[in-house]
């Protein structure tokens, strides 16, 4: 049955394409939320200009926020690009 | 039907002209009470029109929406637009804790307390790329729903339960205590009555529509709450720094910290041991602890049932993801603004308390002194005799006040804040209709999802599936108006424990839901014995840390080779374990907090309230070795798995609606 493997192979290429994009994301939060501020030490002797912050402080009480915020709307406009380009996005 | 169906087309049509007018006819309710208190309305009478003119708002919010359909009643019929959806989980989410208390330990802890402001925010991040889309493209009511249908039937449904009322029934039972204490405070009811009161606060809202009524009262919370707390520091950074985004003008208030810190040091006011300096990390916790908390409460985010149930209302797929992102955008609004209100109250205290001659305190700080709240030189400082006193009776006192003579409970850096800066009472009012938002909004989420895992899981999926609606509908109901008053019953006791215990959910939640609903569909091989096994293994090795830690301290110690946990600064043990076992009273089981073991002991140096670390990677290894040993799950199965990875197409699960 050629055309149930042609939805399977369908299936395992939008399947790969949204793992890869949960681990691209997973990547970035690790880094927002772990990794850099492993450094807020060295991150606090740089002072943001005018403000006033430390940026390793700035970091963790603002920076790393945005950052989520602003990847949760991309993460969405992405996932729904690659439902699409498949065929499994809803109708609008 | 088809009336009803243009109806709601049109209600969602008009949502944003009704809560723009109900944003507009809030801040001229605001205006009205400003001009009232100028002609010399009382400041009590100011109080209780904010706290029943919002609560007769929700009241009626939550009549208006009533519903008998069940899908209404359980997911508000899955038609609640992301943007909106958004907003009612920022509702849902923050809770009294984080109105109140979150400022408030930023002000205690600095640099540390981020810990929790990331903590509570990253967390978003997971629930949108691992589990809440796929979870609104299943179809469930609710978590145990999903985990019934994948994991073979009604043992995972009630370990989901199990884990669902572990994590959620502390949580409501604080929350109910919140809004006892703030109508207290500010309204001088008894606090018992004030419970109670709430009480009907929450009954109004979410029993007779369900998710429905909760979702719309939720929005209108949101809006109430985030005004509230965002007007007075928008007004004292306008004072302070003539800029009225206090995000940004923070920054300089930490400058001033940081100086007024060495100033105090060099004047004496203040002992190298009792200053904790605002902007250094990891004095309060050990790198390790700090970490292990961002990552319990963020993998806890994604596994609390009340947070993930609010997903499942959306229209679509699409709109549940961008529903995260709206959700978290709301809730940053209140986050990022945390840090800037501790970091202007810790300046007020500083420059204005510290230092000042104790004859010459401010009156602002009996008021909380004679609820025990703040206290100078030991004693609570309910009038200036007594501070006076207080601090005579310290030798060598040099009759100002300093860092080490004051103690202030972190839940009133938020209540205070107008005060402090001298504003007007009816911005005190505001605060205190916020903080009764945020209160009853959470509220109103856990009552549901307990009542809902207790009427649709057990009563309806394992007692009596073949119950007709209006009787599913009224054991729902009956069920939200039992577990509330348990609840509000718990709260009126004033349990010492109840606000540690929130910490603990999102362990619980993390250690027990997580493994299980993230491979359920990001592995197809995951057998159903695995999932089980590892729900067990999480949840009872995160729950048997937990309760030993804290009530069985002395049978970890002897038993199970816990160690003391250790001071982050000097890396010295916290507590002389071979001295504390030869006390007496070592061995004893439940003991209050002052037992010199109680939360003290660990493994690894691990903080109780992170046991989720443990709990989960076991979880996570015990699902992949049981489902490695066992039969790979039937095509059908692994079939549904990839029916719920297509946003396209019907819902796996289909309910019988009506």
């Amino acid at each position: 049955m050629p055309d149930s493997t042609s939805i399977k192979q369908n299936e395992e290429a939008h399947w790969r394409k949204t793992s890869r994009l949960m681990f691209t994301h997973l990547g970035i939060w690790f880094f927002f939320g772990f990794v850099i501020h492993m450094f807020v030490k060295p991150l606090n002797n740089i002072v943001i200009p005018i403000l006033g912050f430390p940026l390793g402080f700035y970091m963790a009480a603002q920076g790393s926020l945005i950052a989520f915020v602003v990847m949760l709307f991309v993460f969405a406009k992405q996932q729904d690009k690659i439902d699409r380009e498949f065929g499994f996005a809803e109708e609008d | 039907m088809a009336t009803q169906g243009a109806a709601t087309s049109d209600f969602i049509k008009n949502l944003g002209r009704m809560y723009g007018t109900y944003t507009g006819g809030f801040l001229a309710f605001i205006i009205l009470l400003a001009l009232l208190e100028q002609v010399g309305v009382p400041n009590k009478i100011l109080g209780y029109f904010f706290v029943f003119f919002t609560l007769a708002v929700y009241a009626i919010i939550g009549v208006m929406t009533r519903t008998a359909e069940v899908s209404e009643y359980y997911v508000a019929g899955r038609r609640v637009p992301a943007f909106y959806n958004g907003m009612a989980t920022g509702a849902d989410w923050m809770s009294a804790a984080s109105f109140v208390g979150m400022a408030g330990t930023l002000f205690l802890l600095g640099y540390d307390g981020l810990a929790w402001v990331l903590g509570w925010t990253g967390g978003f991040v997971l629930v949108s790329i691992l589990i809440g889309p796929y979870l609104r493209k299943f179809g469930a009511y609710t978590v145990p729903d999903f985990l019934s249908f994948r994991y073979g039937g009604n043992f995972a449904r009630s370990l989901g339960v199990i884990v669902l009322v572990a994590c959620s029934f502390t949580y409501v039972t604080a929350q109910i205590y919140g809004t006892g204490i703030i109508a207290s405070r500010f309204l001088g009811m008894q606090f018992e009555l004030a419970v109670f009161a709430g009480l009907v606060g929450i009954l109004l809202c979410a029993m007779l529509g369900g998710m429905r009524a909760v979702t719309w009262t939720q929005i209108a919370q949101y809006i109430v709450l985030i005004i509230a707390y965002l007007t007075p520091i928008v007004i004292l950074s306008t004072m302070k720094y003539g800029i009225p985004i206090p995000e940004l003008t923070y920054g300089q208030a930490i400058v001033d910290i940081t100086a007024r810190e060495q100033q105090m040091l060099a004047t004496g006011l203040a002992t190298p041991a009792a200053l904790k300096p605002h902007i250094q990390p990891f004095i309060n916790y050990s790198p390790l602890n700090f970490f292990a908390i961002i990552m319990c409460m963020m993998v806890g985010t994604a596994s609390l049932p009340h947070i993930l149930m609010r997903y499942f209302t959306t229209p679509s797929v699409r709109e549940a993801r961008q529903s995260v992102a709206w959700s978290l955008f709301f809730i940053f609004l209140l986050y990022f603004s945390a840090p800037a209100y501790a970091a202007f109250s810790k300046l007020e205290v500083y420059t204005n308390i510290i230092g000042r001659d104790l004859s010459a305190i401010r009156p602002w700080l009996f008021s909380w002194g004679e609820l025990g709240l703040i206290q100078i030189c030991g004693k609570d400082a309910s009038s200036i005799d007594a501070v006076i006193a207080a601090c005579k009776a310290i030798a060598g006192h040099p009759g100002v006040v300093r860092l080490q003579d004051f103690v202030i409970n972190t839940d009133v850096i938020v209540l205070s804040t107008p005060e402090i800066a001298g504003l007007p009472y009816v911005i005190s009012g505001l605060v205190a209709a916020g903080g009764l938002a945020a209160a009853l909004s959470t509220a109103d989420g856990l009552l549901l999802a307990i009542a809902n895992a207790l009427s649709h899981d057990i009563y309806y999926k394992m007692i009596d599936p073949n119950a007709p609606t209006i009787r599913r509908l009224t054991v729902a109901r009956a069920l939200l108006v039992g577990v509330a008053v348990v609840a509000a019953a718990t709260a009126a006791t004033k349990p010492g424990d109840i606000l540690a215990m929130v910490g603990w959910a999102f362990s619980l939640a993390m250690a027990g839901n997580f493994p299980a609903l993230v491979m359920g569909v990001w592995w197809k091989r995951t057998t159903a014995a695995g999932a089980i096994c590892g729900i067990i293994a999480g949840f009872g090795l995160c729950l048997f840390y937990l309760v030993t830690t804290r009530y069985f301290p002395g049978a970890g110690v002897k038993y199970f080779g816990m160690t003391s946990l250790l001071n982050p600064v000097t890396g010295a043990p916290v507590v002389d374990i071979a001295k504390a076992m030869a006390l007496p009273n070592a061995m004893e089981s439940f003991p209050t907090l002052a037992h010199p073991l109680a939360n003290k002991v660990g493994w690894f140096n691990l903080n109780n309230i992170a046991c989720g670390l443990l709990g989960a990677p076991l979880g996570f290894l015990t699902i992949v070795v049981v489902s490695l040993l066992g039969k790979e799950p039937s095509r059908e199965m692994q079939a549904y798995v990839d029916e719920i990875r297509k946003p396209r197409g019907r819902t796996v699960l289909e309910e019988k609606t009506t």
